[in-house]
């Protein structure tokens, strides 16, 4: 099975190119990290595996468990296993989270063909997970990211992966805003998720969240595409001397 | 907007309305128009004393004087008040059947296709049941069983035979005949509602509900209901309606009127579900409602709770006296409109009494073309020693061809009063769907979640037995519309 093939990519957004024939191959089970100065297209990249409308693509394939990626909209590709740990989780006031991730994880079972949660088997999976990741009861009652800080809200992203798990997880510069404690507890979160069948796409700007999560291939991304590919010394290549030799 | 989120919206706006459908029912009804012949025709068709004959016919006059408020937000052709059926009842409706089995089995099938069933044995656990059909009621489920602790429930037609003492003292008391046309029209030719009496010390065991259809065309309905709680009792009332879908416009007219004494608290929901018109603007209901509580004694509370998203056009404004010291009014409001509806809906809050409180929620919802105001009147009158009131109004707009507007008025005669006023417009946000929907959540589904949230603070005040429908209703509403 080709788990995720990227085959020269370009996108762009009202014009401007952003991708530029970017190529990447991710293999079931494996932790990918994509590092880059600002502006090189990371996060574009993280949108457009997601399938967000704002961007159009020129040319180029996108092979998702064995499936033409870019066929499929938004959440058909989330009911597929793919999911986007987003940069700026949005605030939906009055909505609580127990409901919303039951009908996310339900429309990826049904998708699946297999039967659905009740109530009570999500509220227990719910519970079990927030423990796992020492979140407590009181913030699942609240509505989803409002009123959060910044640790809290990428906190509540790692609870929905756990709770999905997705077989594709993108993390947008997870490591945006957060305190060395706050890092600490996401990433202990991800690598407790981690397993042979989950593979990551991590997308950040420093090397720091590298420490903490250890990737098998460290890219470096400039103007839209990767210019070189390694193990994780090249992430500490990168802090020491920057982006500007590659 | 993206073409996606347009394209959900209009399927949501075009969702067909499946309350819509007719009864075959043949109907017992006089001529079109408005006179005292007809009056007399209604009086005497509910066999009514002579004193409710001449209330009625004083109404009339007062009416005839009277041209309708033209302050609202609305635009409406004038309503030729000639061009109604005033009175409409299912035929061999003489006098109100006993019990079910003398109920045509049409009408019972049709609450039944409603969702209502009138079966006491197959009714929702804890809600009593009084069903109004046209201009009668038709049945009145777990009477006995209220009865036995004093309670009245009955339709209104009823309560003046059987306790003309309380008609007499309360009908009118809280809404004056003479405050505006709707209310004189309605005092004139009021064919039925329902009449609640809560005895002393007594709460209300169950929900206590009415369900109103339309159903005869061209006819307007013009219920009165009147809710009585006395000292230290408690009642929760819901009142829900729909119509079939017919091309010309119906008028609705109700007056509703509560009156809590001393420590006593009435709990009012309302959720609206008239026949809103079509994607084009063609036919409806016209909802002009006057619904007025009077908390009369101390420390006594009426809290308004209402889901409106059906009607052509609504024109409501439950509202509250507060007069006895330390009484407390509540209005929480969501209002939907889509295609060409349009809703001008808010509350009044009169405080009299020292230290009393009001609060009012409101959440409008615009799509489509449609056009939503809140209107609100909050006034503190010379004795309301530190009275408070805590306004909230949201709008939420779905579309760029929708209005919203927002029109409070305060008015403070005493300076020790409180008023806080928040409000606030917001779109629906790209962002939120894009994140719904990476989490594997449909367009409509993300709509219908925000939406639903957006009005969670009103919809959690519904008695539980109805939130639920409520919500589904929200979700229905904003079929093809929302995005």
């Amino acid at each position: 099975m080709i788990f995720l093939n990227i085959n020269n990519l370009n996108v762009s957004i009202e014009g401007k190119k952003i991708l530029n024939d970017f190529n990447i191959t991710i293999n079931e089970g494996e932790v990918h990290a994509i590092m880059g100065p600002n502006g090189c297209g990371k996060s574009t990249l993280a949108n457009v595996l997601a399938g967000n409308e704002d961007y159009e693509v020129n040319s180029g394939k996108v092979i998702f468990k064995d499936e033409d990626l870019l066929d499929l909209n938004i959440e058909e590709r989330a009911q597929k296993g793919l999911f986007l740990a987003f940069q700026y989780p949005v605030e939906i006031p009055g909505v609580n989270i127990t409901p919303f991730l039951q009908a996310s994880i339900n429309s990826k079972l049904k998708n699946e063909k297999k039967p659905e949660l009740d109530n009570l088997s999500f509220a227990k999976l719910l519970r079990k997970k927030a423990e796992e990741l020492g979140i407590n009861t009181d913030m699942l009652k609240r509505s989803i990211n409002t009123g959060f800080s910044g640790g809290e809200k990428k906190r509540y992203e790692i609870l929905q992966m756990s709770v999905l798990n997705p077989e594709l997880t993108i993390f947008d510069e997870t490591d945006s805003g957060l305190d060395v404690d706050a890092l600490k507890i996401v990433t202990e979160g991800i690598n407790r998720f981690k397993n042979p069948k989950n593979s990551f796409l991590i997308i950040t700007h420093y090397q720091k969240l590298l420490d903490y999560i250890h990737p098998d291939h460290v890219h470096v991304m400039r103007n839209g595409k990767i210019v070189k590919s390694g193990d994780i010394s090249l992430a500490s290549e990168v802090e020491v001397s920057g982006y500007q030799n590659f | 907007m993206d073409t996606e989120t347009t394209q959900t919206l209009n399927k949501y706006v075009q969702d067909k309305y499946k309350y819509g459908f007719v009864t075959n029912i043949d109907s017992d009804r006089p001529k079109k128009g408005l006179n005292e012949e007809i009056i007399k025709f209604i009086s005497q068709k509910k066999n009514e004393p002579e004193w409710m004959l001449k209330w009625r016919l004083d109404c009339y006059k007062k009416w005839l004087k009277m041209s309708d408020p033209q302050w609202a937000n609305l635009k409406f052709p004038e309503i030729d008040y000639q061009d109604i059926y005033y009175y409409s009842a299912p035929k061999g409706f003489e006098s109100k059947p006993k019990d079910l089995s003398e109920v045509d089995p049409k009408l019972i099938e049709t609450y039944n296709k409603l969702g209502i069933p009138l079966e006491e044995q197959k009714v929702l656990a804890g809600v009593a049941v009084d069903a109004v059909f046209d201009s009668v009621s038709v049945a009145t489920t777990y009477k006995g069983e209220l009865e036995k602790l004093g309670i009245v429930f009955c339709s209104i037609s009823e309560a003046v035979q059987t306790h003309p003492e309380l008609v007499k003292k309360y009908l009118g008391s809280v809404i004056p005949p003479g405050d505006h046309s709707f209310s004189a029209l309605n005092s004139a030719v009021f064919t039925d509602g329902s009449f609640v009496y809560i005895p002393e010390n007594v709460k209300c065991p169950m929900e206590l509900s009415t369900y109103f259809r339309i159903n005869a065309e061209e006819t307007g309905q013009f219920e009165r209901t009147l809710i009585i709680a006395d000292k230290g009792s408690y009642v929760s009332y819901l009142e829900g309606c729909t119509a079939p879908q017919r091309d010309s416009n119906q008028l609705h007219a109700a007056n509703v009127e509560l009156i809590a004494l001393e420590n006593a608290e009435i709990k009012y929901s309302t959720v609206q579900n008239w026949y809103p018109g079509d994607e084009d603007g063609k036919g409806g209901i016209y909802n002009f409602v006057t619904k007025r509580g009077l908390c009369k004694g101390n420390n006594s509370k009426i809290s308004w709770t209402q889901v409106e998203t059906g009607s052509a056009i609504t024109w409501k404004y439950p509202s509250c006296i507060l007069k006895g010291d330390n009484s407390i009014g509540e209005f929480y409001s969501v209002a939907i409109t889509n295609n060409f509806q349009q809703a001008d809906t808010g509350t009044k809050m009169t405080h009299i009494g020292k230290n009393t409180r009001s609060k009012i929620i409101s959440k409008g919802i615009s799509l489509g073309n449609s056009q939503n105001t809140y209107r609100g009147n909050v006034s503190f009158l010379r004795k309301a020693d530190k009275a408070r009131n805590y306004t909230q109004c949201d709008s939420l707009l779905v579309g760029n061809k929708c209005g919203a507007h927002t029109i409070p008025y305060i008015d403070s005669k005493n300076n020790s009063a409180i008023v806080e006023h928040e409000a606030s417009t917001s779109k629906i946000n790209e962002d939120q769907l894009y994140y719904c929907r990476q989490r594997g959540l449909s367009h409509e589904e993300a709509v219908s979640l925000i939406v639903n949230g957006f009005c969670k603070q009103v919809l959690q005040e519904l008695p539980m037995e109805f939130a639920v429908e409520a919500q589904k209703l929200v979700s229905i509403s904003l079929e093809g519309s929302v995005g």
